[in-house]
């Protein structure tokens, strides 16, 4: 049992107590979850990033409405933010929160049903008035009716307690009374021991011309750590000890921080300037955040008029000889495939970045799904066959970045990179590469005529990639036009000819099958499982945590995940032969079992979830089951 | 080689080229007796007064019977998709400052379906030289009418008449703000070389409407504007610091509305000499070059050609490379360096 104080230079509130015993935990998940003005995404993050320097492994899911605003304490405008936190490594952010933070009555109602008995619940009792019981539904106050009669609830008047806090500090109610996310903060890291210092850090930093919401902010923190250790509500507190994660250097990041990272280490390691053109879009609008920040290693970055120009405009720049990028969600990759097929057409390298968000239309733009994989493979007019890929966790956006623009730089080719709202906002720690490490991405321009009597032939191929000659505008001698017009093969002059056709379009499939992408490994401890489960993407995460659950319950199962949608690995065809079942799941209708189906001739078992949300372990571990105790 | 004539403001090589060695191996496919063709050879012909290698200059086009226009210049060149090209330009012009970028465009493509880029690239002044075509029909897909083709045109497409209202494109430039906008005709190539010569020399956007004649599907359409007889007479030239007033005779000026906001065409003899208005093309509002662009009867009486606008402003190109230039100033450290320092920033932590 280890004696901790209240935090130092403040004095506690209230009297003084003796310090609380520490219990001691292998793993939370905690969903803190408010209105959605209530700052949950910035609470929940900081909560992540206290976490973070403790050493525990961490996986973060946060979950919003479309709305910026939507009605106050209405179900809808219900936003959370979940992270999950071990002393070993995870895989998910957890299925079933252990602890809620329920800001007031439409939280506690829109997460009630995810706890299970025995869980903690802490809520803003403030904000349980008649009203706004009503609003959501409640006839009766449930802090008051018994039906919470199972789970261990804290009720706090949050609100009231950080307005009193900070009567002394000269900041308007309304300030006072918006920092009780912080209290809360507080609350929390105080029950979990978290550090606290980096928050502090934050708070001056976030409102460094603000000063008196800085000192708002980091009272009502302090009030909050302080409640905790002083208030009879809590008789315990909590430590949960690193994991024991691989030696390195570590920061939390989420998929859409990494994966911008990923395509600034590529324009560095291919020493090529990084030409970003983006229209704004969820979830994929913080990877043009990001990178607007980096123009001192030379980055620029376009906010263009439509997805259209922005898709473009990087055509463009990777015509002149630029790492060029554009990056969006499904609807933007629906209006870019015309461009796509032209960079396609001219043999350029393009990175186009989809974040999947759940479709069709507008859908559920705040929502995760993987439904654009067909769209990616197919969704163009003509024989139009690019690369595709996906990361699998939000760390692994960095190292897929990087692999996206390796395969469009060395192939001359689009590269479709399949990210996705879970892996884009979720967060999880990431070993920091080391530089000396990331591959040589350099390409070597045209600089000579390639044919006969000093011409230049554009499309006079790499036998080994079948790419053509990157030739740039401004090279003396080259000058040659380029267009979306059927080319002769090897000269580039437009040609009508059928059998040059034929030949040109059986050509462009082969470029993409030259790719060489490694082998698909598969995880199959003791060789004795006759179930593959075989997933893509952003399903890494759930189905390897699944999977660790069956082996513990006694089955054998394994698992291969594809980074590679096209061209799909050379070895993946013997492996899915290997097992009786393969399992395929998906957050769409089936779209790879649609794939391997059809390429394979190998059925599979698919399993399909479209609710806008990751799957769950445990939801995982059942359907596997099923199949595993069926063969 | 004059100052004006640098390339985004990258220093000018001088180059000695002729007509020829823009004339590209294609053999050019537009129907006999096309305006493309005088333009081509226009262009041809101006381009060695650029004093350019060819290496540093590109076409880009689109899609229609003009955009086929890289192909038959030995520049580097790109022909696009349909309305596109001024985005994919951008790109292009605002990651390569040595290059000069030219747009070719047509009515359909940079009005209709490619509308949204091109008044997007005008009122970024991305550094573009833009000819649009404009023959006020759709060619290549043989004939349906076009965004500025007459009200009322009877085409394959609107049997009945067109019920839309056409654009003026030089009104459209110049509600974008465009800071270079102007006129000419492709048979008139001493004509169409002097705004070109002007358009090269202008930082920015420059767009250049081209009345462009497609003798199969809407043949005649500027013959008044072209024949000796009728063109003086309709035809208004603009010059820079010079008095509007033409006419065989001199016999119509542009004066100020009175108690309006326009200009309007007056007899001559009737406005006394200090009212003639003065062209001027570097009048910073553009309401005066857009009621100058308002001026045409529906049978193209007093169609003014020239430049309408030459204004200075900071174009995209340099405000975007400079905010990158102003931000690499205070780095010391090599690209991997400042790599590494980006991939620790934040909080991290270490474990052994």
């Amino acid at each position: 049992m280890t004696q901790v104080s209240d935090i130092s230079g403040e004095p506690a509130t209230g009297a003084r107590r003796a310090a609380k015993p520490v219990a001691r935990l292998e793993r939370v998940i905690i969903r803190f979850a408010g209105d959605s003005g209530d700052g949950m995404q910035l609470t929940g993050d900081r909560f992540t990033s206290e976490t973070a320097q403790l050493g525990n492994d961490i996986s973060t899911l946060p979950n919003f409405p479309a709305e910026i605003r939507a009605p106050a304490g209405t179900l809808p405008g219900v936003s959370s933010f979940q992270v999950h936190f071990a002393e070993y490594d995870i895989l998910t952010p957890g299925d079933k929160p252990d602890v809620l933070v329920a800001m007031n009555p439409a939280a506690l109602k829109a997460n009630i049903d995810d706890l299970e008995p025995g869980a903690t619940i802490i809520v803003n009792t403030d904000e349980f008035t008649p009203r706004n019981l009503k609003k959501v539904g409640y006839a009766a106050n449930p802090l008051e009716d018994g039906s919470l009669g199972s789970y261990h609830v804290h009720g706090a008047a949050l609100a009231s307690m950080t307005i009193d806090a900070l009567a002394v500090h000269e900041v308007s109610k309304k300030d006072a009374e918006r920092a009780k996310n912080m209290f809360a903060l507080g609350l929390l890291s105080w029950m979990y021991s978290r550090p606290y210092e980096s928050t502090l850090r934050f708070l001056e930093r976030k409102f460094a011309k603000r000063p008196d919401l800085v000192t708002a902010n980091i009272a009502a923190f302090k009030a909050g750590w302080n409640f905790g250790e002083t208030t009879e509500s809590f008789s315990v507190r909590y430590e949960v000890a690193p994991a024991p994660l691989p030696a390195g250097t570590y920061r939390n990041i989420t998929g859409n921080a990494a994966l911008a990272l990923g395509l600034v280490a590529a324009s560095v390691q291919s020493e090529l300037p990084l030409f970003l053109g983006a229209y704004p879009i969820t979830p994929a609008s913080d990877i043009l955040h990001a990178l607007s920040r980096h123009k001192d290693l030379g980055v620029v970055t376009m906010q263009a008029e439509d997805e259209i120009a922005a898709v473009g405009a990087a055509v463009g720049a990777a015509y002149g000889g630029a790492l060029g990028v554009t990056t969006t969600s499904g609807p933007g990759v629906a209006l870019k495939g015309e461009t796509i097929s032209l960079a396609l057409m001219l043999e350029l390298p393009l990175v186009i970045v989809d974040v999947q968000r759940a479709g069709p239309s507008t859908g559920l733009p705040t929502k995760t799904e993987q439904a654009d994989l067909h769209m990616a493979l197919f969704g163009r007019h003509g024989e139009a066959p690019v690369a595709v890929i996906a990361p699998r966790s939000p760390a692994d956006c960095f190292d897929a970045a990087i692999e996206a623009c390796r395969i469009a730089l060395t192939h001359r080719t689009p590269v479709i990179l399949l990210s996705d709202n879970y892996v884009a906002n979720g967060s999880e720690p990431w070993r920091l590469p080391e530089v000396a490490d990331l591959p040589d991405l350099r390409v070597a321009f045209a600089t000579e005529p390639n044919g006969p009597d000093g011409t230049f032939l554009p499309y006079l191929r790499d036998p080994v990639t079948l790419a053509r000659p990157w030739a740039v505008p401004g090279t003396p001698g080259l000058e040659h036009r380029i267009g979306g017009l059927e080319k002769a093969d090897k000269t580039g002059a437009i040609s009508y000819d059928p059998a040059n056709h034929d030949h040109m379009v059986r050509t462009r499939a082969a470029r993409i099958e030259a790719i060489r992408v490694p082998d698909v490994e598969v995880a199959d401890p003791g060789a004795a499982a006759r179930v593959l489960v075989l997933g893509w993407g952003s399903t890494y995460g759930p189905i390897g945590a699944a999977c660790r659950r069956l082996r513990q319950g006694g089955h054998a199962v394994a698992q291969a995940h594809l980074r590679h949608l096209a061209p799909l690995p050379g070895n993946l065809g013997d492996v899915l032969r290997r097992y009786d079942k393969v399992v395929v799941p998906e957050m769409n209708l089936g779209q790879l079992s649609t794939v391997i189906r059809a390429r394979y001739l190998v059925d599979t078992v698919p399993y399909h979830q479209v609710r806008g949300l990751p799957f769950t372990a445990a939801e995982l571990e059942t359907a596997l089951l099923e199949v595993v105790a069926d063969v | 080689m004059s100052e004006s004539t640098r390339v985004n403001g990258a220093a000018p090589v001088p180059v000695t080229l002729t007509m020829k060695d823009f004339k590209s191996d294609q053999e050019v496919r537009w129907c006999p007796g096309c305006g493309d063709y005088a333009i081509l050879a226009a262009v041809q012909g101006f381009l060695p007064e650029l004093g350019i290698a060819r290496e540093k200059i590109v076409f880009l086009s689109g899609i229609g019977c003009s955009s086929r226009f890289p192909y038959y210049l030995n520049t580097y060149g790109m022909h696009s998709i349909h309305g596109r090209a001024p985005a994919i330009a951008t790109g292009l012009s605002v990651t390569r400052p040595d290059l000069s970028v030219w747009v070719i465009t047509g009515d359909g493509d940079a009005l209709s379906i490619g509308g949204n880029h091109l008044i997007h690239a005008l009122r970024r002044n991305v550094n573009l030289k833009i000819l649009l075509f404009n023959n006020q029909i759709y060619g290549l897909t043989k004939g349906q009418y076009s965004p500025t083709s007459e009200a009322g045109k009877i085409t394959k497409s609107t049997p009945a008449g067109s019920a839309d209202a056409p654009f003026n494109p030089v009104s459209l430039a110049l509600g974008a703000e465009a800071s270079f906008v102007a006129r000419t005709i492709d048979s008139d190539r001493r004509h169409l070389q002097s705004v070109l010569r002007a358009a090269a020399a202008h930082p920015g956007s420059a767009l250049v409407e081209i009345y462009q004649n497609c003798n199969i599907f809407n043949d005649g359409a500027f013959e008044p504007l072209k024949d000796a007889d009728t063109r003086d007479d309709f035809l208004l030239r603009l010059e820079h610091g010079r008095p509007l007033v033409f006419g065989a005779e001199g016999q119509w000026c542009v004066a100020r509305t009175a108690g309006g906001f326009g200009l309007e065409v007056r007899p001559t003899e009737a406005v006394a000499e200090a009212d003639i208005v003065v062209h001027d093309t570097g009048i910073a509002d553009p309401s005066y070059a857009f009621a100058l662009s308002r001026l045409p009867r529906p049978d193209l009486r007093h169609t003014p050609v020239g430049v309408f606008r030459d204004v200075p402003r900071p174009t995209y190109d340099d405000t975007v490379r400079q905010q990158v230039a102003e931000a690499r100033i205070p780095v010391t450290s090599t690209p991997r360096q400042q790599l590494t320092a980006l991939l620790h920033a934040g909080d991290t932590w270490t474990l052994t």
